[in-house]
């Protein structure tokens, strides 16, 4: 059969979320602070100026050839502009340092940022802004929020939260109503901005994090509520988190997309959702940063045998965000071989 | 009779009820001859259990740190920290290097002194430096390194070269989600051992306890 005409990243991308198949396999690079290392600077300086993540995405799509422009700046860029501590390192991604709220009773005092007055949130605007301008909508641009479900993780700590959860359920929903809000209107300004989509992260969803039951009675919702206010596209991505189990419940919130773990099985997770959710994964991050010529070619083809068939597919990593460690040599045989192996229709899957 | 009792246990854990646990080990303390073997047949079993069914994706994490604080507690009540019946063998501490993300700490600090053992916490964001600096004034014979950060994890490997050059007989024990994700990693930084689960550290700490002698 002869080679499907060549597709824009964008008519790619829609073409796989109607569960068709497009020209090749699209694949996202989720590159954040990666960037930096196009300008050989810090990944603090990177990040201080819009323009830098505007020719850093650019740079790297040139690059590596992949299907999207990715906003997202680092995890702790919401709690920063709730007045909150980032930790930089110089080859990792940015931490975020002592909560905001240190007791529950904090909630009812907390001051919930304006997301066009905040500067840091601001600057994602811009950058959006700018590459929108650039790309048009030939590539999609996939803007980011941490979900109101799990950024509490970074506004009390981990323990405080999991406390928070199980036993004060009054300041667990005031949270959850301050938080969505502020989530709604994040990523809306993210759409308005040029974002095709947002990525929900939303991590402490898992059952690898809660059971399912609890998921149920709290994050779900959240979920809904939130999800069904953004006015746009949204991928739930639980950040290397399993997905299975939950996978009828995420689509249930309104999602389109569902980030799958590298522990597990993406064919399984295809066949549980296909004509509902489209899959995005599943490479193991911290493995690719040791993945030989032979290895990669393999992880790619092995992926997309799994997965690609039929569309409703996204070939990516796991996590949503390449470690500094992975070598760009990686990325590029990574690229190489979804343009080899990636062309639709998947003949050589079947031999 | 105390793996009769496992079952009743974890499903208190599980739905944490914390006074059916102290009822169910206080019963178990009772019956047995002494304290530590009811400790390593019912706490430290079920802490391991649960480890497992997490690994297999079964329970959640959140389950797994619920049922080790209530443990941590209930043990703390049976030996106090500085009780002579604590295995307080080997020097162990407990360090986040580098990062900030606590909770794996936490469930591991619990767990290891939920399994009887005393280990000294130096807490989380530290670098390198700082770690050593400690584990040679505190004569750390096991330090146990918890990260989740893939730049943090591969730190391990400084560290010990730092303690080898220094000397420092200290075996260094890894955890968190880059050494689950990549067995090799734990190779590849020289560490001495690594856990998957926080239960997983016990066997970890016996083993090395054994090849200390």
């Amino acid at each position: 059969m002869a080679n499907k005409i060549e597709m824009t990243s964008m008519e790619r991308v829609l073409t796989t979320l109607g569960f068709k198949e497009p020209d090749r396999v699209p694949f996202f690079l989720c590159l954040s602070m990666y960037g930096a290392k196009e300008f050989n600077i810090s990944i603090k300086e990177y990040f201080s100026k819009a323009e830098n993540v505007v020719e850093g995405q650019l740079k790297m799509r040139e690059k590596y050839r992949h299907d999207c422009i990715y906003t997202f700046f680092y995890a702790p860029i919401e709690v920063e502009a709730w007045g909150g501590e980032v930790i930089y390192f110089d080859d990792g991604p940015p931490n975020s340092g002592t909560p905001i709220i240190k007791k529950n009773e904090d909630i009812d005092r907390i001051q919930v940022p304006e997301v066009r007055k905040s500067l840091v949130l601001k600057n994602v605007l811009k950058a959006t802004e700018l590459l929108k301008k650039n790309v048009g909508d030939k590539v999609p641009i996939i803007g980011v929020v941490m979900s109101p479900f799990s950024l509490p993780v970074m506004q009390l700590g981990f323990e405080k939260y999991l406390n928070l959860l199980y036993f004060d359920k009054v300041y667990f929903q005031k949270l959850m109503q301050i938080n969505e809000k502020f989530c709604i209107e994040w990523a809306n300004a993210q759409l308005d901005a040029g974002a095709t989509a947002i990525c929900y992260f939303d991590p402490f969803a898992s059952p690898m994090m809660i059971p399912r039951e609890l998921y149920l009675k709290t994050g779900f919702h959240t979920a809904k509520r939130t999800i069904s206010s953004i006015k746009g596209p949204t991928a739930t991505h639980l950040a290397s988190g399993r997905a299975i189990g939950i996978l009828d419940d995420l689509f249930n919130t309104g999602t389109n997309i569902v980030g799958v773990s590298a522990e597990e099985n993406i064919g399984d997770i295809k066949k549980g959702c296909y004509n509902k959710l489209t899959v995005l994964g599943n490479f193991n991050g911290i493995e690719m940063r040791h993945w030989n010529a032979k290895e990669t070619e393999t992880k790619v083809k092995e992926t997309i045998a799994l997965a690609g068939k039929g569309g409703g597919f996204i070939l990516s990593d796991n996590h949503g965000e390449i470690p500094w460690q992975v070598p760009e040599d990686v990325l590029l045989r990574i690229s190489e071989a979804v343009h080899k192996w990636g062309r639709y229709p998947l003949q050589w899957v079947d031999k | 009779m105390l793996m009769n009792r496992i079952i009743d246990f974890k499903q208190a854990l599980y739905s944490i009820n914390r006074l059916e646990a102290e009822k169910i080990l206080a019963q178990c303390v009772e019956e047995a001859e002494n304290t530590m073997e009811v400790i390593e047949g019912l706490v430290v079993r079920t802490l391991d259990e649960i480890g497992s069914e997490w690994e297999e994706g079964r329970v959640s994490l959140s389950q797994v740190y619920m049922s080790g604080v209530i443990c941590e507690e209930l043990v703390d009540q049976l030996l106090l920290p500085q009780s002579q019946k604590r295995k307080n063998q080997p020097r162990m501490a407990i360090a986040v290097l580098e990062d900030h993300h606590l909770l794996g700490k936490r469930i591991v600090c619990s767990v290891v002194r939920a399994s009887g053992y005393e280990l000294i916490d130096y807490g989380h964001g530290l670098m390198v430096d700082d770690i050593v600096e400690r584990v040679v004034r505190d004569k750390i014979q096991i330090m146990l390194i918890s990260t989740l950060m893939l730049s943090s994890a591969l730190k391990v490997k400084d560290l010990k070269k730092k303690l080898n050059d220094l000397g420092a007989p200290t075996k260094v024990i890894v955890g968190g989600a880059p050494f689950r994700l990549d067995y090799q990693l734990c190779k590849d930084v020289d560490a001495d051992g690594a856990a998957v689960t926080a239960a997983e550290t016990i066997g970890v700490i016996k083993k090395v306890v054994d090849s200390i002698g």
